[in-house]
């Protein structure tokens, strides 16, 4: 792979700037009033955290973003992260009812941010921690079901002490949505919200037995994630410039963008939203070409279609029914032979991005069904969005206050 | 096409489109430009001894992002010497002699002072006098305006004066700020004003500004009310020019003025008798041109209706304007919904239950969203409309009479006895509620 990335400083900065940028104040107003206000409306029923959206676009509408951004963060601990990193064509914005009249939805992700971004402009505190009930929660891992988690239980009085391993909080919010929807700062600045209530969290902390915690503490959330990405069982997997999806991702999000190493024909293998992330951000990074190998047809991919759709803007390429033999190369990534419908043919390649799914957490397990164990997020959920992480995290905060004898209204 | 030719109390114009007594009519070079593009008429802003203004002078009311629903101002009459809006106004009148052009006035309330204004005016060759009778704000702490055209007495007395000496058409604008304007009209036909205008602006407060308590239109901290005018009047206007031209006492040609912008609000107010129309605001917000289509879109209405003259349509919904107590008890109505057209928003049903008869029911959403979600509850419903108010899909409410065979029957026939009222839904609203009733 080439030492120096090829593109200038402004030009990796407009590769990695916000792909959905904010509204201004009358965008915001205009895009508000157009909302119906439904009543029972699909858009709530189908975000899983039920932000009740007519409710917090009419607080728009009528200038009260502190009480908007309170809907929202309120049902949503993770409401800043889920305006620009939820998959709202299929959520509530597919659910909109104007989709049915033949017009494009309500822009709720948009709506969202605007209401949320007001909370990291002015410093607003909406939440305040509860009585101290005098119970202790354990959480394992800074991510979103664990912090959600921890924000319904402090602001239920419960007293919270999360683990983390990673250097930093925010779990994947942090380290692997695609830098064009989601930054590490937005990240940070949403968790700290949440650790500010009074959280203590213990970072490059490694928790291998949940025995000891469940000892100190009156209950513990496993919020671990998944584990490390699967490997491809093919020759050559081994060589520099084969790289995992997430380790590519994660080291962009870290660094200065030009840090980031990246070949000039990428290949990515897989055909999943990691897949979609990595094969853009790796063309946004300067690479000449990037293009996915899928085994499988394009109708088959497990990515959503708009992420397709982004990839195809982007100008990756997509080759689809070709199956991975053998990464080729001495010493370094020089090709990728794959078996197609005419056989086995090589693609030229100097870097390898392996994007096929995260395997089970194998490091620390924990009991089924113990009264006292609450697991939640990809961990539990077998890998899905923050929006589904945020919402286990607050059911299973009601769950454990309930067993700490506290009633949930 | 349609011919819009209007003849208003013998002032002539190629079209009923006039602007209205204000902003827009303030100069020579706006009334020409408008005569060009293809407005008929101007009232010209009222004159009369020239007067200061102040600054910050409009107050607008958005509605959602919809600019200018309503508005206010608290501006006064032309601050322009009246020898140079005189000098103008022949100007116009010499180089648009098919256009009509008609004096505003306003002075003090002086027999000489009319007779002398008169005078001036008419040495112009403007079409017609209108006498400004209706300016709720400044002008009328003066003992002008308004303050005349609230009382009878002085209306009445003023035309007399006027009448004495005008040889042109005059026309007595109405103050909407009464109990009742056809007191008001009937007393100007009674000193003899061969037309009306109406309305004026109504008084108004539009806002306050909530960082400062301060009203709007802000002139250094304080405000003052003013008239308010727009479409959100239209509804306001439409009343008072069907009450005082259905007035079998009044009788003279009416110029409808009220919140029009478009061609069907001109069509209405035709409709319920009006002459010809004056704009004002919708100028004032989108300019001279919007004059196109309300020439336009009038005709093309009027000859797929096959309706060849003004003539044709003037009035024609008065009839229909009746008492309550005329109207027919045994019309029933029913609330239908076109379940291929809805769109699931449930705003019907909130609407109903809260806020009318609780004659919708919801239905659970089915998974995927198929199936409808709400049904008329067809014993409840009293074709109350509101359904189809709230409804954002066109034509999925819908609302559908019931045929009975009962003869009509009106309340003051119900009450003397004479009639049979058909069966009908009874449905009062005695369910407790109670949490749960939310699912």
């Amino acid at each position: 792979m080439p030492a120096s990335n090829p593109l200038s400083d402004e030009q990796l900065s407009a590769n990695f700037a916000d792909i959905a940028p904010p509204l201004t104040t009358d965008a915001a107003l205009l895009e508000a009033n157009k909302c119906l206000f439904c009543y029972d409306a699909p858009c709530t029923i189908a975000c899983p955290t039920h932000i009740d959206v007519p409710a917090f676009i009419k607080k728009i509408a009528t200038g009260n973003l502190r009480g908007s951004a309170r809907v929202i963060l309120e049902a949503n601990p993770f409401g800043h992260s889920c305006a620009r990193a939820c998959p709202v064509e299929v959520l509530c914005e597919g659910a909109c009812v104007l989709n049915d009249r033949d017009e494009q939805p309500i822009k709720i992700a948009l709506l969202q941010r605007h209401a949320t971004d007001y909370v990291l402009e002015k410093k607003l505190k909406l939440f305040a921690p509860g009585a101290p009930s005098g119970k202790k929660v354990a959480i394992i891992g800074a991510g979103p079901a664990g912090l959600a988690c921890a924000r319904d239980l402090r602001c239920r009085g419960h007293s919270v002490t999360v683990f983390e391993a990673k250097p930093q909080p925010g779990g994947l919010n942090t380290y692997g949505i695609a830098e064009y929807k989601l930054k590490a700062d937005v990240a940070l600045a949403e968790v700290q919200d949440i650790l500010d209530l009074g959280v203590e969290l213990r970072t490059g902390v490694t928790v291998d037995s949940i025995e000891p915690l469940l000892e100190e503490y009156d209950a513990v959330f496993v919020g671990v994630g998944l584990g490390s990405t699967k490997r491809l069982g093919i020759p050559g997997e081994d060589l520099p410039g084969v790289v995992d999806a997430l380790t590519f991702i994660e080291h962009l999000k870290t660094h200065p963008y030009r840090e980031t190493a990246v070949g000039r024909q990428v290949v990515v293998i897989g055909a999943g939203n990691t897949a979609i992330d990595a094969v853009t951000q790796a063309k946004r990074l300067g690479a000449t070409t990037a293009t996915i190998v899928y085994r499988r047809s394009e109708s088959d991919m497990p990515c959503y279609h708009y992420e397709y759709e982004l990839a195809k803007r982007d100008g990756c390429g997509f080759r689809f029914n070709a199956a991975p033999l053998r990464v080729l190369g001495d010493g370094a990534v020089a090709g990728l032979e794959v078996r197609t419908a005419h056989g086995t043919e090589t693609m030229v390649c100097d870097m390898v991005i392996v994007a096929i799914g995260q395997g089970d957490r194998t490091d620390l397990t924990w009991p089924k069904d113990h009264p006292r164990v609450f697991p939640g997020g990809d961990c539990a959920n077998g890998g899905a969005e923050i929006v589904n992480a945020a919402a286990e995290g607050v059911t299973a905060a009601k769950r454990i206050h309930e067993v700490l004898g506290g009633i949930v209204r | 096409m349609a011919d819009l030719s209007t003849n208003f109390a013998g002032i002539q114009s190629p079209n009923p489109f006039w602007l209205a007594s204000g902003p827009p009519t303030n100069t020579y070079g706006q009334v020409a430009k408008a005569f060009d593009q293809g407005w008929g008429g101007a009232v010209w802003k009222t004159i009369g001894e020239p007067i200061i203004n102040v600054f910050s002078r409009y107050g607008s009311v958005d509605l959602g992002q919809n600019r200018m629903m309503g508005f206010n101002n608290i501006e006064l009459i032309s601050d322009r010497p009246i020898t140079e809006n005189l000098k103008e106004i022949a100007e116009v009148k010499r180089n648009y002699p098919k256009h009509a052009v008609i004096a505003s006035l306003m002075v003090e309330s002086k027999r000489e002072a009319w007779h002398e204004m008169v005078k001036q005016t008419e040495d112009t060759g403007a079409d017609g006098i209108e006498l400004n009778f209706g300016c709720p704000h400044g002008m009328s702490e003066r003992g002008m305006g308004s303050a005349v055209g609230q009382v009878p007495d002085y209306t009445c007395q003023i035309v007399e004066w006027v009448k004495e000496v005008a040889t042109i058409p005059v026309i007595v604008k109405l103050t909407p700020n009464v109990t009742d304007i056809t007191y008001i009209a009937r007393a100007a036909v009674k000193g003899g004003a061969d037309a009306l205008s109406l309305i004026n602006t109504i008084n108004s407060i539009v806002g306050v500004d909530l960082s400062t308590f301060e009203p709007q239109p802000s002139v250094a901290g304080k405000s003052s009310h003013g008239g308010y005018c727009g479409p959100a009047v239209k509804p306001i206007a439409l009343h008072l020019v069907s009450a005082v031209a259905a007035d079998p006492a009044v009788k003279i040609p009416i110029s409808g003025i009220g919140g029009i912008a478009s061609w069907r609000d001109a069509a209405e107010f035709i409709a319920l008798g009006a002459s010809s129309l004056q704009v004002c605001t919708a100028v004032m917000h989108y300019g001279f041109r919007i004059v196109e289509d309300l020439i336009d879109g009038l005709s093309n209405w009027m000859d797929e209706r096959g309706h060849r003259t003004l003539a044709d349509i003037r009035g024609r919904a008065l009839p229909r304007v009746a008492k309550w107590e005329d109207l027919d008890l045994n019309y029933h109505l029913l609330a239908h919904i076109d379940q291929d057209k809805c769109i699931k928003c449930e705003l019907c049903w909130t609407a109903c239950e809260d806020g009318a008869h609780q004659a919708i029911r919801r239905l659970p959403r089915a998974n995927g969203g198929g199936g409808p979600v709400v049904e008329i509850i067809e014993e409840a419903c009293v074709g109350c409309n509101l359904c189809a108010a709230v409804c954002p899909v066109q034509d999925c409410i819908t609302m559908r009479q019931v045929k009975n065979d009962y003869a009509p029957v009106s309340w003051k026939n119900y009450a003397a006895g004479k009639g049979k009222l058909a069966p009908r839904s009874e449905h009062f609203h005695t369910a407790a509620w109670t949490p749960s009733a939310k699912s």
